[in-house]
């Protein structure tokens, strides 16, 4: 005899039990969100300057929120991980990026340049004064640097996790790399956290 | 608005997600029940810190606004 009939017969008909169910289930449910840490799950993918703030930025502040934050780091993203940090811009076939000058007068600062591709491409070290100018933005506008982040992620045991198979893909060396890497492992091992997540995120 | 804080922090100059990322850290070096003032000027603060609050329980207990400053006074739970 199950606990549902045990009640019925000590008086309860099925609308009494149905009510002690409904109200017993809200309780439970309601204890068992209390006791609930949400988690967040990022695949971090790129390894330009831009695409460096995104998983960063949403790590470190989840973090702050209380929350349980693993990061995997595949193919480009694993350039987020060096030691030293190399990061640059490309404008190139990016017609969203802005292209302002953060130096000088307003009226200057105001203009949006609009730079044709084959210029952006034909011109030497065009990525470099790019990255230069978005480096400087960055600063002007009090946004915190991605090793600022990183190092806040890393205080606040955000789990940094490397694709083990990337790494001999494009044949790095793991002495690159931070040893905050808490981990080197596959898709395999990432999905099931990723399943657990409660936001999960591909960047 | 006077409100008596325990400890100040100044995230004027700072952007998105520096002042919460900042005020977490110096709630956590504080005792339950104290209070911490923060400065900011990022306008995104305002509504990042009742979210923060919210979801950490702390107490947002006042909002302050002046000339592009935003003061902000938070009950450690």
């Amino acid at each position: 005899m199950g606990a549902a009939d045990k009640i019925m017969t000590q008086g309860l008909d099925q609308t009494q039990f149905d009510q002690w169910f409904d109200q017993r289930f809200e309780t439970k449910m309601a204890q068992r969100e209390e006791a609930h840490v949400s988690s967040l799950a990022i695949i971090a993918t790129k390894g330009t300057l831009d695409w460096a703030y995104p998983p960063f930025i949403l790590a470190s502040t989840a973090s702050a929120l209380g929350w349980e934050v693993s990061v995997f780091f595949t193919f480009y993203g694993l350039e987020l991980l060096k030691k030293d940090l190399k990061l640059e811009i490309s404008p190139l076939g990016n017609p969203g990026m802005p292209m302002k000058m953060p130096y000088g007068p307003q009226w200057l600062k105001d203009i949006n340049w609009k730079v044709p591709n084959i210029v952006m491409a034909g011109v030497p070290g065009f990525e470099k004064v790019a990255t230069g100018l978005m480096q400087q933005t960055v600063k002007n506008n009090g946004v915190a640097s991605i090793e600022e982040l990183r190092s806040a992620c890393i205080e606040a045991d955000v789990k940094l996790v490397a694709c083990q198979m990337t790494v001999e893909l494009f044949g790095y060396s793991p002495d690159d790399f931070i040893p905050e890497i808490q981990d080197w492992i596959g898709a395999a091992s990432f999905l099931p956290v990723a399943q657990k997540s409660d936001v999960c995120l591909f960047i | 608005m006077n409100t008596q804080a325990t400890q100040s922090l100044d995230a004027r100059g700072l952007n998105c997600p520096l002042p919460i990322l900042r005020t977490k850290k110096a709630l956590t070096a504080m005792g339950s029940g104290e209070t911490l003032a923060i400065l900011s000027t990022d306008p995104g603060s305002v509504k990042d810190m009742q979210a923060f609050c919210k979801q950490t329980g702390h107490e947002l207990i006042a909002t302050n606004s002046n000339q592009g400053e935003f003061e902000f006074f938070i009950r450690k739970s």
